[in-house]
């Protein structure tokens, strides 16, 4: 049974002159177990995939269908496509001044526990393990009591986003373009914490521009979109391709 | 595919649930304004011929005034007329009385809105019920209540006078303590102050009078809370709080009103002293009916507060949360004459659906080594409009006088609007003035960002919006901060629909 299946999607943005057709039939399963890197060229739609996805507004779904564990997402309000357990790292993190990091976190993780009917945590035992898992990311244990990416450095923000995945553990995670701003050290504190994330039940799915973050999270599958479809797929060897011929050569 | 966005949950009306009518009879004056009728209301409650001659003055001030019309709010013409200056609950026209004769309907009116007003109720903490929302309950509090024109409760007066703290209504206050009613009444807003002030000068009902004793520490948080429930009348009560040398006072305000179509005004005055060496902490929490989702009915909340640091080392804190009324017209002031005397002014205000708020402070700087701090928050959802007004002004024998004002606005949906009209008056060039402003939305970028955690939209935007307003819930006696973030979250239903 596959984790996540998207089959012919095509999807819009939504722009002051109209709608926008971006994503033309997409095709895309992801089994339990697997890491699937989407790469392609600017404008291909690689963001819209997360965008529509995850269910970001400013988007319309024009056809086609995404499931995750056989439950329809696309008729889901965000909030509920999060409790089934999709995760979006976000390309640009967003500051919320005045809201606790710390704050934030527990809000996040008693509404996905409510949602799905599990007992809150702890807040004691939450916040103790919040803070481990902070100081193995490098991350100063006194940002969590900061407002959520108030005044953060790019790398922190991005530090950020792993270290909730690392701690909602939901079945499917997004990665769009984490990689990017980063710096090799950052970069490599971010695989890292994919690589501590990746179970035989969950799965991942990595935008990503550049091949560079593929030498430290080991993709089982790569696909090359463009124009709004997988035009192909192969595994780890086609990004080395990627990277060496560029995206001429397939379009 | 179903999103929800900002702009789609700007819609639909708020729940108020303290909106419900008490049943009780009461002696109202019909409807209109004379000489007779200040008379009147100073013969009911039978003062001394001072005190219905400083009212006469006012009436006659208050006649040959305009109404105020700089502020950013609109509103169709007032008939002063067609209000009723007084009424007060039959059965305590003849003031009030022990805590064991006060009407029973009216005790289960404020069991209804959550005000401990058993004192062994207050004692072991009273949970909180919806209507409560924006009132003092808890432990430890003692509270005079006013019921339309007359005081109808003081708690805790026994523990109170052991610490030789007065805290009565004013009506009893100008029998009991005439020589400081006479002192302090009008020292710090004058009778013909501005128009509100007058008419409240000449027809105020009731209210609370509190005097700290030189160097105490009042033992607990005095609140008072205020009702209006009589159709058609106004509401102008007085307050009065004097604290001697050396002592501290935390007082707290709340508000309600039932939901009514027609428009009610609420004309209050707040005036504090603190002497030399004195801390005064005034917080309010303001939940007036607001009006219907339309802008049908609601409170036009029209308030004078100033607070006067006599003496030297003085400090007068404001800190306010506001969220009812339909129209809000008030600017809690302090005047800093005692040198390092220091004013605060900490503020949230919230406006939702045809709410307009024009609200502020003013630091007015005489003494040397003077400091003050402005912190106000303006959240605006519907159509609503909200408007931050600030007077900081430095005299020339405020040497190294130091301001600090920081303005937030923070727009939900784009309905709305914020507006900040700060005044800078500086006559010493050894003045420090800093100001900040800033106005930003709740973005649908937030809002997702919270969305895609799990977390449901209107907690989402109830989390975005307190934490705006953080520095400013701070500054509340603990058990009001609380009760401020569940009250904006009541005030926020109808935007987040």
């Amino acid at each position: 049974m596959s984790l996540l299946n998207v089959s012919d999607l095509h999807a819009s943005v939504v722009t002051d002159e109209g709608a926008q057709p971006i994503l033309k039939g997409l095709t895309l399963e992801v089994k339990p177990g697997e890491v699937h890197a989407i790469m392609g060229p600017n404008g291909s739609g690689k963001s819209t995939l997360a965008n529509v996805l995850s269910g970001r507004p400013g988007y319309t779904v024009d056809a086609g269908s995404a499931t995750l564990d056989g439950q329809g997402l696309l008729e889901l309000e965000p909030f509920e496509r999060a409790q089934l357990g999709l995760f979006l790292a976000f390309q640009y993190p967003v500051e919320i001044p005045g809201v606790s990091n710390m704050e934030f976190l527990k809000a996040s993780i008693d509404s996905l526990a409510r949602a799905r009917g599990n007992e809150q945590p702890n807040t004691a035992t939450f916040m103790k393990q919040v803070r481990e898992l902070a100081g193995s990311l490098d991350l100063d244990p006194a940002f969590l009591k900061r407002g959520v990416n108030e005044g953060f450095s790019g790398g922190e923000k991005k530090r950020n986003e792993i270290m909730q995945l690392l701690l909602l553990q939901p079945k499917l995670a997004l990665l769009d373009e984490t990689d990017s701003g980063l710096d090799i050290d950052a970069l490599k504190v971010v695989a890292e914490g994919v690589n501590r994330y990746r179970r035989a039940d969950n799965g991942v799915v990595l935008i990503t521009h550049y091949q560079r973050l593929l030498d430290y999270i080991v993709p089982d599958f790569v696909h090359v979109l463009s124009n709004g479809k997988i035009i192909e797929s192969g595994d780890k060897s086609l990004a080395l391709e990627l990277e060496a011929k560029g995206y001429a050569w397939l379009t | 595919m179903s999103n929800s966005s900002v702009d789609d949950l700007v819609e639909a009306g708020s729940e108020y649930h303290a909106g419900f009518v008490t049943d009780v009879e009461s002696e109202t004056l019909p409807p209109g304004l004379d000489e007779s009728v200040v008379r009147y209301i100073s013969a009911q409650k039978k003062e001394p011929q001072w005190l219905t001659e400083w009212r006469l003055k006012a009436f006659a001030q208050w006649q040959e005034m305009r109404e105020p019309k700089w502020a950013h709010v609109h509103y169709p013409p007032i008939n002063f007329q067609d209000i009723s200056y007084y009424s007060a609950p039959k059965s305590q026209t003849d003031g009030p009385r022990s805590l064991d004769e006060v009407d029973p309907e009216l005790l289960r009116t404020y069991e209804k809105l959550g005000i401990p007003l058993h004192e062994q109720a207050a004692l072991a903490g009273v949970v909180p019920d919806p209507a409560a929302i924006g009132t003092p309950a808890g432990a430890n509090v003692a509270v005079d209540v006013v019921f339309d024109s007359v005081s109808i409760a003081t708690t805790f007066k026994e523990t109170l006078a052991e610490a030789g703290v007065i805290f009565c209504p004013i009506s009893e206050a100008v029998h009991s303590h005439p020589e400081l009613v006479q002192k302090y009444l009008g020292s710090v807003i004058p009778q013909r102050d501005n128009y509100y002030a007058a008419l409240n000068s000449a027809v105020f009902s009731d209210g609370s009078f509190v005097y700290i004793p030189k160097g105490v520490r009042c033992p607990m948080e005095l609140s008072t809370y205020f009702r209006i429930n009589e159709r058609n009348t106004g509401q102008f009560e007085r307050t009065l709080i004097i604290a001697d040398e050396g002592s501290h006072v935390s007082y707290l305000e709340g508000c309600t009103a039932p939901m009514r179509d027609e428009n009610q005004l609420h004309a209050a005055v707040v005036e504090l002293v603190a002497l030399g060496d004195a801390q005064i902490k005034y917080s309010t929490v303001q939940n007036w009916y607001p009006g219907d989702e339309n802008g049908k009915g609601g409170i036009y909340n029209f308030v004078t507060k100033r607070g006067l640091c006599a003496g030297p080392r003085a400090k007068i804190s404001w800190t306010q949360v506001e969220t009812g009324s339909a129209i809000t017209w008030k600017y809690p002031s302090v005047v800093l004459r005692g040198d390092e005397s220091v004013g605060e002014f900490y503020s949230v205000a919230l406006t939702n659906n045809r709410q307009q708020a024009d609200t502020g402070t003013k630091m007015i700087h005489m003494g040397k080594n003077t400091k003050s701090t402005i912190v106000s928050k303006g959240i605006s959802a519907g159509g609503s409009e909200n408007c931050y007004r600030g007077l900081v002004r430095i005299s020339p024998t405020a040497h190294n006088a130091r301001n600090f004002t920081q303005c937030d606005s923070l727009l939900i949906g784009d309905q709305c609007g914020a507006h900040t009209f700060p005044y800078i008056e500086n006559k010493n060039n050894s003045a420090t003035i800093e100001h900040e402003a800033s106005t930003s939305k709740v973005s649908d970028d937030q809002l997702f960002a919270c969305q895609q955690r799990g977390i449901e939209t209107e907690q989402a935007v109830s989390m975005i919006v307190n934490g705006f307003c953080k520095e400013v819930f701070r500054e509340l006696p603990m058990e009001f901060a609380v009760e401020a973030g569940k009250l904006l979250e009541v005030s926020l239903e109808g935007a987040v629909g």
